[in-house]
């Protein structure tokens, strides 16, 4: 399904991967997280604590929503008073209520849900963030301050990021590095470095580039767009 | 602020567990009105029939209080609640163990499938017939028709529960790395609980009816057997009171005994309901 695929994630970097649906992005995102094992080749993951956010929050519906939180620490063996007052911190840093933490995550909002799922991910201080679309279904308002937040704590703890997206506007927001993925066999046709530091793009400029970026012929080719 | 909270969260825990328990007592009213209705019309059916076929519901209370007071009945009811209960705890321990294993592994959920088919069609009157020439007269018989009766299904039960867990949770687990202690008590075990407890109350439904069965032909006590006592003495009022109290004693099992329990393992179902 993959071809000749060679893809290196350094420390600290936030590498994007985009392409039309099909192409394999997220085979090559679940070889990353280990949930897939490969038929032919490596995956070689030197990150020691490796997490992934996916398209829905998927909180377990039978824990309340602090408990969700910290359920990467829980996993960790850290005890209950620690791992609560982390879950706390990165709750309250995420937007979430006080007495939203007591709740069953079924008695959240969609919005809620998914700050819990930010935060979750973020509990675990992970060295390699894997997103799956992780904002794919969210409106735009949610979107932009989950990216900020992402911002927020990438700036702090210096987290590698591999994200998923089909969204060109998300990956030139948040990405050091964009791959493009052409389908049947999957490979990446295309690589875009971006210069511009995170924090300095503001939205004219993600919007000037968008327009740009897909204007490329490599690009409009993967996604199946006729030249312009 | 901070000192304040622990004592808050106790107050809101407590003001929610005495509304949950309020709110059970209450939907108790809805059970007597029917209940009430039913004996009206087992009393009306009873008025016409005449009472040497079908005894009036207070002649039939009346008898049992009788059997009561004279310390006649209790005896017999311990003697058929440990028979029926043993039958019942031994399948669902090993009913839910080994349904839990078989659901883990595609291939030990194809092969127990057929099996179980066979162990829900075969009646219990050929169990019992089985049972009587394994064990012979005594407990044996009955707890192991009551086991082998219950055994497939809480066997279904925990199966499809381990089955029909979300294979995106499976994901999340991995992801996050939960140890296999966690994926179990974490994940599997709250998902499948909410399979398991409606098969627990059905098998003990189950066990209640068997065990009686088993009592009127194998043993010389218990409810089955004073059943069979009563019947050869043509007692209607006898054999209605032995079937009220048998009936009685399942309600309050499960009334009292199993139905808070799952309100308590499942309430974030309850929760949830009643937000969305």
């Amino acid at each position: 399904m993959l071809e000749d695929i060679h893809l290196s994630v350094a420390p600290g970097e936030a590498v994007a991967l985009v392409g039309p649906s099909g192409c394999g992005k997220s085979t090559l995102l679940n070889l990353a997280a280990g949930l897939l094992d490969p038929w032919e080749g490596k995956v070689h993951n030197s990150f020691t604590r490796s997490t992934m956010m996916f398209q829905q929050p998927r909180l377990l519906p039978w824990k309340r929503t602090l408990d969700n939180i910290a359920l990467g620490l829980k996993a960790r063996g850290e005890n209950a008073p620690r791992r609560h007052a982390t879950a706390r911190r990165l709750a309250l840093e995420m937007g979430l209520a006080d007495e939203d933490l007591d709740k069953y995550p079924s008695a959240l909002s969609g919005g809620m849900q998914s700050r819990a799922a930010l935060a979750r991910v973020f509990a675990v201080e992970p060295d390699l963030l894997l997103l799956d679309e992780a904002f794919a279904a969210l409106d735009i308002g949610l979107k932009s301050e989950l990216y900020g937040l992402l911002a927020r704590q990438r700036a702090a703890h210096g987290c590698a990021v591999l994200m998923i997206t089909h969204d060109l506007m998300e990956a030139l927001r948040l990405a050091d590095r964009i791959l493009v993925m052409a389908g049947s066999p999957g490979r990446i046709v295309a690589s875009h470095a971006i210069d511009e530091p995170a924090a300095r793009r503001s939205e004219d400029w993600v919007f000037a580039h968008t327009a740009r970026f897909i204007r490329e012929p490599g690009i409009r080719a993967a996604f199946g767009l006729p030249p312009c | 602020m901070r000192p304040a909270r622990p004592a808050q969260r106790l107050l809101r825990h407590a003001t929610g567990a005495l509304g949950a328990t309020g709110n059970y007592l209450w939907s108790g009213w809805g059970s007597i009105a029917s209940i009430g209705l039913f004996l009206a019309a087992w009393d009306m059916t009873a008025g016409h029939l005449g009472e040497l076929i079908l005894p009036r519901p207070l002649e039939a209370l009346a008898r049992l209080q009788q059997l009561l007071a004279d310390g006649q009945a209790w005896p017999e009811i311990a003697v058929t609640a440990r028979r029926a209960l043993a039958g019942f705890a031994l399948s669902v321990g090993i009913g839910s163990l080994l349904g839990l294993l078989a659901g883990l592994s595609v291939t030990a959920s194809m092969t127990a499938r057929p099996l179980v088919t066979l162990l829900v069609g075969m009646p219990p009157i050929a169990w019992l017939i089985l049972a009587l020439l394994w064990f012979g007269a005594g407990d044996g018989t009955p707890v192991f028709t009551v086991f082998i009766a219950c055994f497939p299904i809480i066997f279904v039960g925990a199966m499809q529960g381990t089955r029909s867990l979300d294979g995106q949770l499976r994901e999340l687990a991995r992801a996050f790395r939960l140890p296999p202690w966690m994926r179990l008590t974490d994940v599997i075990l709250p998902h499948v609980v909410s399979y398991l407890f409606p098969a627990w109350i059905s098998a003990l439904g189950m066990s209640w009816k068997i065990v009686v069965m088993a009592e009127l032909l194998s043993t010389e006590d218990g409810i089955g057997a004073a059943l069979a006592v009563s019947r050869s003495h043509l007692d209607t009022a006898a054999s209605m009171a032995w079937i009220v109290a048998l009936v009685g004693s399942l309600l309050a099992i499960e009334y009292l005994l199993l139905e808070p329990v799952k309100r308590r393992v499942e309430s974030w179902r309850e929760f949830a309901s009643s937000s969305s």
